[in-house]
């Protein structure tokens, strides 16, 4: 790799590479926003960012040298002869040549910052490669997280026609009002959505309430208590939590139909909780294994019981964890589909999983189904965004289950 | 003087706490046995049994009650029949309370007794396929007109009951599940994607993580808000995602096809989730892009705790930053790689909902867990689905033995 040494190597390379990404991004953008041809072009793009790459290796002020790169790229894009093909109107052509030049003006000299054009040292090198690659992870991060999310939200708000007719067009007309959310009122009207939220929220807290009322105590005398067996049961908590559940949802459901809980909402809180507490049980372990002993014992010492103890002094400790725990033992059961999906048939009892599983059928347009999906992801989202703290607290103590 | 010996066995003390420990952990032992160590058993046993979907339904009796015809020709009927075609039900017995209102005129059919309006049958053993009515002529008492006799009549349900052998309880066992479940290319071919799925998946999965990771280790403003978008994949619900992902690849009217289409990289529509060996591949893609987010939140959580001051003394030698990831971070994340890996080498093995959702198993992605739901609920053959997830816990059990045996001490999972 020694020939990547020399800034007049990597900084074109870079340039090349750098430019390619940011012409496709800026078109994948503008066509997903605006649904015209936007599309790179990769030979010009290569040419023109090998140029730019040059140019910001060059001993000027960074000013100048942004202004140039800026320039040039705004000036071919716009000509026709730049590493952006575009087939749409005058403004929004002129807006993604703009994004495009800005943005590539910037970044080409924050990347390539300070590299002589002859010599690098190996530091210089790798640190220009390391810029190139962040940039790109951030980009390509971003990207592949956002278009599904997008597309979900943008497809629910549009009719299925004109998606058919162009699917990359997703752009809203907003003159329509409230009727552009035509297919979320028609599930709550027609397809009971609001009901099916409503079991999908009180089977959720109810597997909450259970998994904690069962788990609390079983983590604690895990974590605490000295017994025979302690190792062996912790062992078996991690290896219960590793078996498949469509190993367990075979037998469930053939115990269900014998005695008659399938097709049941008892059935379904009955059977949740127990897919959650071994999560839970373990969870909490790790938790109260890391809360102070001393607090503890010097209950015990001004006479306390242990419950009691449990109950003044380890709980209120241990809050945080059990928001954490709570929280994802909700998204954990506000997410489950498979048992949802097996053990209910009957349309009044669906959760809210099993009711966006029915959406999916030929006679139902795609909106609708996109839409049950919305209305399946916000009330997670909301709750996760508004305490994520909690959440990837949640996330890293215990879950490596998925 | 004596010499003062350590105290043996467990004391009073220790006895107490260990029983608190137990009575503790009772209510969980409880629930979980009976809701996995049981149907962990019975999936052992049923898949030793030739049975079916339909078998579910153990064998029984069905009655209809009713009051036919009209004047002094009247007769309460009793519709019988076996639910099942194919297995005899035993010790079948009616019992009915009767009205007043109606009077017996002819003789019961055999078998049947009729006492303080109280009317029983001890029919014996009903065939396979048995349908036929039990007939008892009758009159109405003085004053009661026909329609509140037939109310009163049919207003009391008739109570029957009878035994059937059913299935899933019988001494009747086969290898024939297991037989075809081994049966051929089919199960190598189901053997050779779950291990595709499952080996790229995870470390797809945990590359992507640590690329991600190496993002997001330094603070800058937006930090926390691409470290939350960047979980997005992980906390929406499955269905949401999967049918997104099938609505955005569709060969029609996905948005992806169009997109390759113009930028000149396909000349034709692709059926991302239809056709083989892509399918397959889209599916292990899907798998890293909803799961890389975990890897990465754990990873993160383990670099953020590295101690600075190896970079500072690396810094002070001259190391590079590829010799610095290398040689001192790659090191430090070993741990905890190896862990994820192997919890999440299970967990992808496990997974069924995903590929479900995406291609139902079809286009060469049927993996060992979606095989389970084919056998039993497709094929309608619970004990072949069975055999496959005997097959999975089997797989299972050696890979928590890899685990217990080279990861656990390490991370102090």
């Amino acid at each position: 790799m020694s020939f990547l040494r020399f800034g007049y190597v990597t900084g074109p390379l870079i340039g090349a590479l750098w430019l390619f990404i940011l012409a496709t991004t800026v078109s994948i953008t503008m066509s997903f926003a605006t649904g015209d041809a936007f599309r790179p072009s990769l030979t010009i793009a290569l040419v023109i960012g090998a140029v730019s790459g040059l140019i910001s290796a060059l001993p000027q002020e960074k000013r100048i040298k942004t202004a140039t790169i800026s320039v040039l790229v705004f000036a071919l894009t716009l000509v026709g002869f730049g590493p952006m093909i575009m087939d749409s109107t005058q403004v929004s052509e002129t807006f993604a040549a703009l994004a495009l030049a800005l943005v590539m003006g910037w970044s080409m000299v924050a990347i390539l910052d300070d590299q002589p054009l002859g010599a690098l040292t190996r530091h210089e090198m790798e640190e220009a490669w390391i810029r190139f690659l962040t940039g790109f992870g951030y980009i390509f991060f971003t990207a592949i997280v956002l278009i599904p999310f997008y597309v979900m939200v943008m497809t629910s708000l549009k009719s299925q026609s004109a998606l058919l007719q162009n699917p990359l067009d997703f752009s809203l007309d907003l003159d329509k009002g409230w009727a552009l959310f035509r297919s979320y009122h028609e599930l709550f009207r027609d397809f009971n959505f609001g009901t099916y939220m409503w079991t999908s929220f009180y089977v959720s807290v109810l597997t909450v309430v259970i998994t904690l009322a069962f788990s609390i105590p079983g983590a604690y005398a895990v974590a605490r208590l000295r017994f025979r067996g302690q190792k062996a049961f912790s062992r078996s908590i991690l290896l219960i939590y590793m078996v498949p559940m469509i190993v367990l949802a075979l037998p469930i459901y053939i115990a269900f139909s014998v005695t008659g809980l399938r097709n049941t909402v008892i059935g379904i809180i009955l059977i949740y909780p127990v897919t959650t507490i071994p999560v839970a049980l373990y969870m909490l372990q790790g938790y109260f294994r890391g809360l102070p002993g001393e607090v503890e014992e010097a209950g015990l010492m001004d006479g306390l019981n242990r419950l009691q103890v449990i109950w003044k002094i380890t709980l209120p400790l241990a809050l945080p964890a059990l928001a954490s725990v709570s929280l994802y033992v909700f998204m954990i059961a506000w997410n489950e589909f498979l048992l949802a999906f097996m053990l209910l048939d009957d349309p009044s009892k669906f959760t809210l999983t099993r009711g966006v599983a029915m959406l999916n059928s030929s006679e139902i347009p795609r909106e609708h189904l996109m839409a049950g999906a919305v209305i399946a992801t916000v009330p997670v989202m909301v709750l996760f965004l508004g305490l994520e703290k909690f959440m990837t607290k949640g996330l890293t103590a215990g879950s490596v289950k998925g | 003087m004596s010499v003062a010996i350590p105290p043996k066995g467990q004391g009073p003390l220790a006895k107490r706490e260990a029983r608190l420990a137990w009575s503790l952990l009772l209510p969980t032992i409880t629930i979980v046995s009976l809701v996995v160590i049981l149907p962990l058993l019975s999936i052992f046993w049923i898949s030793f049994k030739p049975i079916g979907l339909a078998d579910l339904r153990p064998p029984a009796p069905v009655l209809r009650e009713s009051l036919r015809g009209s004047g002094d020709e009247m007769r309460v009927e009793y519709r019988l029949r076996n639910s099942s075609q194919d297995i005899e039900i035993t010790d079948v017995t009616i019992r009915d309370t009767w009205p007043d209102s109606l009077i017996v005129t002819g003789d019961l059919p055999t078998g049947c007794t009729l006492e303080d309006q109280q009317f029983s049958c001890d029919l014996g053993t009903l065939e396979p396929g048995f349908n036929e009515r039990l007939r008892v002529p009758v009159m109405l008492a003085q004053g009661v007109d026909e329609d509140t006799a037939e109310e009163a009549a049919e207003g009391s349900e008739p109570e029957v009951r009878g035994e059937a052998d059913s299935i899933l309880t019988n001494s009747e066992f086969t290898f024939e599940n297991f037989a075809r479940v081994f049966d051929g290319d089919e199960f190598w071919t189901v053997m050779w994607v779950t291990l595709f799925y499952t080996v790229v998946g995870t470390i797809g999965a945990l590359l992507f993580g640590l690329f991600a990771a190496l993002l997001l280790n330094k603070s800058f403003r937006g930090q926390g808000i691409l470290r939350g978008l960047y979980l997005f994949p992980y906390v929406a619900p499955v269905i949401a995602v999967a049918f997104t992902w099938v609505n955005l690849f569709d060969p029609f009217s996905g948005s992806a096809n169009a997109l390759l289409l113009q930028m000149g990289v396909t000349n034709e529509a692709i059926n991302f989730f239809g056709q083989r060996p892509l399918a397959l591949i889209m599916v292990t893609v899907f798998e890293i892009w909803r799961y890389f987010p975990l890897s990465f939140l754990f990873i993160l959580a383990r670099m953020q705790s590295i101690d600075t001051d190896m970079y500072e003394a690396a810094d002070m030698d001259g190391a590079s930053p590829f010799q610095k990831f290398w040689y001192l971070s790659l090191p430090m994340l070993l741990g905890i790689l190896s862990v994820l890996f192997l919890l999440r080498f299970i967990w992808t093995f496990n997974k069924f909902d995903d590929i479900f959702l995406l291609t139902g198993g079809n286009a060469g992605t049927r993996t060992l867990t979606v095989n389970v739901y084919e056998q039993a609920f497709a094929i309608s053959n619970i004990g072949a689905g069975a055999a496959v997830a005997v097959v999975i816990f089997g797989c299972l059990l050696a890979f928590s033995f890899f685990f217990f045996r080279f990861i656990s001490r390490e991370e102090g999972l």
